[in-house]
């Protein structure tokens, strides 16, 4: 069968079993859109590539497939760097198609030309140019392999115009040996040795603690950790990445470590006498200060990417594998570690001590965002997802959501991405229709890639966005506050400008605002009725508000600061 | 002409052991350098030398020979982060005292009647060969060590005009040793 590499490139995706591709045209893609219009992939048009980056990872997030995105050359692919870029530290499986100018342009300065493969080279897991319409299902069905297997990550495919308009004999690789990928081998069996060092060392632990990073949620393994935590006992603390890997509810879990995390995740990890590592990678904003951070405590770094092994700290025992097979392999050598009681009595004592707080909401005075953030938990159905930017609204929504299932937390963890909030919980939304979707947004967030409300809106995708509206870049202003002696420089954004609900009401959603705490309560729950296109409410927050317990950037965990309200308790 | 002894054999006792042999095989596409030159400069990882040819397997495949310095980072970390380039297909590590390293110098130098003998002699003892000669210059070739190398390299400093080129090393494990991968 003769097809162009334009329908060779759309029956790929259909092999792949692509349901649904974010994108927008562009000359140097052209080919490829039109026989799009006969395929059943769904395309979502999106008002900027950025959109259709984020709408990708969201979708991926969300649904623990791949997302797709599609654009064209130039300005078009370079609008996409940030996403991929957000893929990449964050692993998340991204294939991205990018539109090139024509063979013989190439290198010459053509019109919309630029070296996307070359950009992208260090923020991809690994990128293809294209050279000939009859190598494009081969590049296609090795970037679903790469983007979905070992460690996860985004993978992108430049495809010259000439190449998408020429004929092709039509073939898939139907084994990964087609693929011709001779230098990736995801597959590592299991150590045996290392897996009987790592149980010697959990059976003489009096501490542990199991440090659990977005490596178990990227290799499915919340079930074998539910299993293992209960059977061995040992406290849980899921970090920024992990978050619905272990039920929020559960007696065991002490929350998310780490700058903003609880004082009692971040404390045990600090007094713990052995620290195991499920997919983390022991990123600054959960270490603090590399060297006291939990330095009586022995590793067990369990990794599906050797190079994390001693990149940042020893590890007394690396463990090449998905979490999912390293927790089946202890559990199967009936790993546990000795009585605990003490360190339970222990953690329930700093629990109780230093939980989460914050100051009372007054009847008329402007909102806490942590309150708005509970106020929308308790009227949300279970199940609801939650996607959030990037700042002050992101480390509350972390915090005071409980989070009780695996991808239900859409969030920019590594690149930390300002902007990443809508579109990515209308990639959410897309993958996840049945599932009730808010974005906790700040206002400078909402500002970066608001636009994309319109996609939402077109296409039918109802999301719900709260944005907490401080009046400013908050997180940055927090530390202007704490560490640059109140010297505010550039965060003020105003509360009035723009409107957000003349705003939301132009990009054809419905607006809401709320100023005090009744308002607060009505506001939800009439976006709570708004089933058919997407809401958007303006949330007035106290901008005095600051992100506590913290560590500050560069201090040890030891020096964590509580919130106010409970300074002047003894430690 | 006599043929002078060696004077190494393989171990480079100039260079400090922190210099580890990355002998890494490639797929032979484009681009693939690039991806290795930038992985190294944005993990800031040093490489001292570098030299790249097609392997074994033909045109499917090249051999990149990187001597990488071991103190900018942990051997382990420049192994892993360079394992994990999807055109990388196998990387063996030469420990410096296991290696047999050889690098090819060439130099071009002005000579004069005054001059000539000493620069015959510097040749001769090296153990380098003269491959082109005219009135007022002589191109010579030396296959040696990277110390050897190193040597005629300070020999020739004496001469006024020079024109020097080396390729950078390649190695293999001394016979009885093996390279890890």
């Amino acid at each position: 069968m003769q097809l162009t590499g334009a329908q060779a490139l759309i029956k790929s995706l259909e092999q792949q079993g692509v349901e649904v591709v974010f994108g927008l045209p562009g000359g140097a893609i052209l080919p490829v859109y039109d026989p799009l219009i006969d395929s059943s992939i769904r395309h979502i048009l999106v008002r900027h590539e950025q959109g259709a980056g984020h709408m990708a990872e969201g979708y991926a997030l969300a649904t623990g497939r791949p997302g797709v995105a599609m654009v064209t050359s130039g300005p078009g692919a370079t609008n996409i760097v940030t996403p991929i870029a957000n893929a990449h530290m964050d692993s998340t499986p991204l294939v991205v198609i990018t539109g090139q100018v024509a063979s013989g342009s190439i290198g010459t300065d053509a019109f919309q030309e630029c070296d996307i493969t070359g950009i992208t080279m260090g923020i991809t897991k690994h990128n293809f140019l294209v050279k000939s319409a009859q190598e494009i299902p081969r590049a296609v069905a090795a970037a679903f392999h790469l983007a979905t297997t070992g460690r996860p990550g985004p993978v992108l495919i430049d495809v010259p115009k000439d190449v998408t308009q020429s004929m092709m004999d039509w073939w898939y690789p139907s084994t990964i040996e087609e693929y011709d990928l001779p230098g990736y081998r995801p597959d590592v069996p299991l150590d045996e040795d290392a897996i009987a060092r790592a149980v010697a060392l959990i059976d003489a632990a009096e501490r542990p603690v199991l440090y659990v990073g977005g490596g178990t949620l990227k290799s499915r393994a919340s079930a074998e950790l539910l299993a293992f935590a209960e059977r061995t006992k040992m406290p849980v603390v899921t970090t920024l990445m992990a978050r619905g890997a272990f039920p929020d509810s559960h007696e065991q879990h002490l929350g998310m470590p780490g700058m903003h995390g609880m004082y009692t995740a971040v404390t045990a990890i600090q007094r713990s006498d052995l620290l195991i590592s499920l997919g983390a990678r022991f990123d600054d904003r959960v270490t603090g200060k590399i060297p006291a951070f939990a330095a009586g405590a022995k590793v067990i770094h369990v990794d599906i990417d050797k190079a994390e092994f001693n990149k940042v700290r020893h590890a007394d025992v690396a463990v090449q594998s998905n979490v999912a097979a390293a927790l089946l392999a202890f559990d199967a050598a009936s790993a546990t570690p000795r009585n605990l009681d003490a360190w339970w009595r222990q953690i329930r004592d700093w629990q109780e001590r230093y939980p989460l707080v914050y100051e009372e909401p007054s009847i008329d005075g402007l909102l806490r965002p942590q309150h708005v953030i509970q106020a929308i938990a308790a009227k949300a159905e279970p199940g609801t997802i939650i996607a959030s930017g990037v700042g002050q609204h992101q480390m509350w929504a972390s915090q005071f959501w409980k989070f009780e299932e695996p991808g239900t937390w859409i969030n920019s963890g590594g690149a930390g991405t300002m902007g990443f909030g809508v579109p990515s919980a209308i990639g959410a939304k897309v993958g996840r229709p049945e599932r009730t979707v808010w974005c906790i947004d700040g206002d400078g967030c909402f500002q970066m890639t608001a636009q994309e409300l319109v996609t939402a809106r077109a296409e039918g995708i109802p999301i719900k966005v709260a944005i907490l509206n401080n009046a400013y870049l908050g997180m940055v202003r927090q530390w202007q506050e704490m560490f640059y002696e109140e010297r505010y420089s550039e965060v003020y954004l105003s509360a009035d400008l723009p409107d957000y609900v003349k705003w939301a009401e132009a990009m054809g959603c419905v607006g809401l605002r709320a100023t005090n705490l009744k308002e607060m309560h009505d506001v939800i729950e009439e976006a709570n009725k708004i089933n058919d296109v997407p809401v958007v409410i303006d949330f007035r927050t106290d901008s005095s508000e600051k992100v506590f317990p913290m560590v500050a950037a560069g201090a040890s965990n030891d020096d964590i600061m509580v919130h106010p309200l409970q300074r002047g308790a003894s430690k | 002409m006599s043929a002078t002894p060696e004077p190494f054999l393989g171990v480079i006792d100039h260079t400090p052991v922190r210099h580890h042999i990355l002998s890494v095989l490639v797929e032979n596409k484009a681009g693939v350098l690039a991806r290795i030159a930038g992985l190294f400069a944005r993990r800031g990882f040093n490489i001292y030398s570098l030299a790249v040819a097609p392997a074994e397997s033909g045109a499917r495949f090249s051999r990149v020979t990187i001597v990488v310095d071991a103190e900018s980072a942990p051997l382990e970390q420049i192994v892993g982060q360079l394992d994990k380039l999807v055109n990388v297909v196998a990387i063996s590590d030469i420990s410096p005292k296991d290696a047999l390293e050889r690098e090819l110098l060439l130099a071009t130098i002005k000579t004069d009647v005054d001059n000539r003998t000493s620069l015959l002699d510097i040749i001769a003892n090296a153990g380098a060969a003269i491959v082109d000669v005219d009135a007022k210059s002589v191109t010579v070739m030396l296959a040696g060590t990277p110390g050897g190398c190193d040597e005629l390299e300070r020999a020739l400093e004496s001469f006024a005009e020079v024109e020097l080129h080396r390729t950078g090393r390649v190695a293999l494990p001394r016979l009885g040793k093996t390279a890890s991968a």
